[in-house]
């Protein structure tokens, strides 16, 4: 666990080949390699260049506006960031959820989970896994997918709508609804709505079991390959419940180093700033967590569907549980390492999605009348589940007059950052290193990044210390000018 | 026999005292209007209510109702004349509709959504206005405020309580409030008066309640403010 290749010696002299942008990966990236004339690989760097803001803007209005505001961060897991703020301002509202309200948050984000890995395995990741990484650029897309596997595409569609549906009829709309609201939700389902939905969750669970099969099977094609591409070791983080179940909503934060062993386990997260810290690194606009107790330099982590599989006892669903024990098994029975290894942990929690929310719809806790509760105030609130990318951790100040003081937001992507360069490092060096790079070979690459699902305009909030620079460079690297501007406006050199 | 005026060709039947508005909204004619509330004395202000009256222009809630008035109202140049103040008005505040508690039972929203407006057109303004949260009860966000003096004239008129007025001119345009403090919290407004309900958009709000209707149950979620207007009256 290094930073080896972050930083190039001596630049000067170096060619830069960028990709820019990083395709089928939610928001805006690019990746930047400095290469010497034999086409050895001295920096690898994978750079968000899109700047939100949403730790500073949400400041000044009131608490109970942001779960709506926040969740404007994206548009693919817009109910992870509304309901992590809510569980926040639950906290601040003193409430503790009625059944109803809870179950129904949970109905909710089961149908984003399953949603959003629907989108990202169908329309982003299976062009690669399905027609290879330097296959033919034109065809690898989704419509590539449509073409050449109908029924695979077809079934990644109606699995996303059935996803959204869920999220309609929870919260009013597809994409941002105000379902959850601080203490509780503003609607429970009518008896034609569960109905509805029930219809179809039997259909979906056996695409889902269709969806592991597949991603099994081409990982097991070439198993070898699969296990190196990008291989590195890491720590996991993610939630737990108390038995040590997965659970996407709510839990325990659990850490396990790179051999599998216990960093720190069901460790309450409202009080996550002892365990976690935020670096700030002036090439990048996402800052780069690490487990405080390891520091910046062994303490950086992984958190997502591959954190959430390895981490957990068990999966509280049959068939996801049965998957699990495949998964674990193909690693050895510890932790599994490998990259592409993201793309089979996330079938294996879609699968779990759909038995979950088949569970939940047979509950008739949903159809109760009791949504709101309140309790004593508090001025902080923290709200923490996991998202479909990983750890979600929403950490908010009120003032009085319970308007937003202050804001931090650690998104899932955000607590990745450093795996996904090490993975972008990783790949650098096992294929491009000293070749005659072509497309295909630039697509490892992103191929490396895609695996973990980044969503970057989720992840890019911290403003004030990151100056906005522009830098003239002569042909030789030797920096000619420097203007850079604050986050005052003021321009200096 | 009731004395008429025409509005599009259509016969409006009015009584003495009554203006062009009065005299539409009786006869469930819709004329787009924001400063406008039957229960207070017309402003004039806003002026989305022109209409033409025998050639000319005028504001429909201060234009006094007289026999035989001919007048236009929903015809293409009022209309896009209309959808242009409510552009300005948008880009004059900060309306982020998209998180506001009040979007779907917004007027200001709905009026837009009526005259098809889409998209602000102007160049937002982005102004720096402040927020006042002191009240334990109300919420006074200045961001959206219009400047319709509706707030003004209930707590004047209805509540008989002065606690809002407008100071500035032009782009300094401010609502204050009567506090030695200058905050809400200071000032003898209360929950339950009129000058709390009668906001059109979302620069005055009862705590508590954001959010808490459902969307499809808000009141413009099926409906137009021109059948909620001239059906229902006002919200």
């Amino acid at each position: 666990m290094t930073f080896e290749l972050e930083t190039a010696a001596n630049p000067q002299g170096l060619k830069r080949v960028v990709i820019e942008p990083v395709s089928r990966v939610e928001g805006h990236g690019k990746v930047t390699l400095l290469l010497d004339d034999d086409n050895r690989v001295h920096q690898a760097r994978f750079h968000i260049v899109e700047f939100r803001g949403f730790e500073k803007f949400i400041q000044g209005r009131p608490f109970w506006e942001v779960p709506v505001i926040v969740q404007r961060l994206c548009g693919i897991c817009p109910v992870s960031h509304n309901l992590a703020a809510s569980k926040a301002m639950d906290m601040i509202v003193g409430a503790q959820l009625t059944p109803t309200a809870e179950k129904l948050r949970r109905l909710m984000h089961l149908g984003q989970v399953l949603q959003s890995h629907a989108l990202h395995f169908y329309y982003l990741a299976s062009p690669d896994l399905l027609f290879g990484f330097d296959s033919e650029a034109a065809k690898r897309n989704i419509v590539g997918v449509a073409a050449a596997y109908p029924d695979i595409a077809r079934q990644g569609v109606a699995l996303r709508k059935y996803g959204q549906e869920i999220i309609r009829l929870t919260s009013g709309k597809r994409v941002h609804g105000t379902g959850a609201v601080p203490g509780g939700v503003n609607k429970s389902l009518s008896l034609e709505e569960r109905d509805y939905l029930l219809k179809d969750v039997e259909q979906m669970i056996a695409w889902s079991r269709e969806a592991v099969e597949l991603i099994k099977k081409v990982y097991g094609d070439r198993p070898d390959f699969h296990n190196g591409f990008g291989y590195f070791r890491s720590c996991f983080m993610s939630l737990v419940r108390e038995d040590g179940a997965l659970d996407l909503y709510h839990g325990g934060l659990r850490a396990r180093d790179e051999h599998g062993q216990s960093i720190f386990d069901h460790v309450d997260y409202r009080q996550y700033w002892d365990y976690i810290h935020e670096e700030v690194r002036s090439w990048s606009y996402m800052k780069f967590p690490f487990i405080r107790s390891r520091g910046r330099e062994e303490g950086w982590y992984r958190v997502g569907p591959l954190a959430r599989v390895n981490n957990c006892d068990f999966i509280p669903t049959p068939l996801a549980e049965a998957e699990r024990k495949i998964f674990k098994a193909f690693g050895g029975g510890g932790a599994t390492q490998a990259t592409l290894a993201y793309h089979w942990a996330r079938m294996i929690e879609m699968l779990h999605c759909a038995e979950g929310i088949q569970e939940l719809l047979h509950d008739d806790d949903l159809l109760g009348s009791e949504l709101v509760s309140q309790g004593e105030r508090s001025l902080r609130g923290v709200g923490v589940l996991e998202a479909p990318r990983g750890t979600l951790i929403h950490h908010y100040r009120i003032d009085e007059d319970e308007l937003i003081v202050r804001a931090n937001l650690i998104v899932s992507t955000t607590h990745n950052n450093q795996a996904m360069n090490e993975a972008v490092r990783q790949v650098a060096l096992q294929y491009l290193d000293g070749q005659q790079l072509t497309e295909g070979l630039l697509n490892h690459i992103e191929v490396a990044i895609r695996a973990f699902d980044p969503c970057l305009s989720c992840a890019t909030h911290a403003v004030g210390k990151m100056p906005l620079e522009v830098e003239l460079v002569d042909a030789g690297g030797n920096v000619i000018d420097r203007l850079a501007k604050n986050s005052d406006g003021q321009c200096g050199a | 026999m009731s004395k008429t005026i025409t509005i599009d060709g259509l016969t409006v039947p009015f009584r003495d005292g009554q203006t062009i508005m009065d005299a539409a909204l009786a006869s469930g004619v819709y004329i787009p209007h924001l400063c406008h509330n039957p229960e207070f004395k017309p402003h004039g202000s806003c002026k989305l209510c022109t209409v033409n009256v025998n050639g000319r222009n005028a504001a429909s809630c201060t234009m006094p109702a007289t026999e035989g008035l001919q007048v236009l109202n929903d015809t293409a140049e009022l209309n896009d004349e209309r959808r242009a103040l409510v552009q300005m008005l948008f880009v004059e505040g900060n309306h982020l509709c998209p998180s506001c508690e009040k979007s779907g039972n917004c007027q200001l929203q709905a009026v837009a959504y009526y005259l098809e407006m889409m998209s602000p057109h102007y160049n937002h303004f982005y102004p720096t206005r402040e927020v006042d949260a002191s009240h334990p009860g109300i919420l006074l966000d200045r961001n959206r405020c219009i400047y319709c003096e509706l707030c003004v004239r209930a707590s004047r008129d209805a509540d008989g309580k002065n606690v809002f007025g407008l100071t500035g001119r032009g782009m300094a345009t401010t609502l204050i409030v009567n506090s030695a403090s200058g905050r809400l919290g200071d000032t003898t407004l209360a929950v339950t008066d009129k000058a709390v309900q009668v906001c059109p958009t979302g620069a005055l709000m009862k705590k508590g309640l954001a959010y808490t209707v459902p969307i499809g149950r808000r009141i413009f979620d099926h409906h137009s403010i021109k059948d909620v207007q001239t059906g229902g009256g006002h919200e």
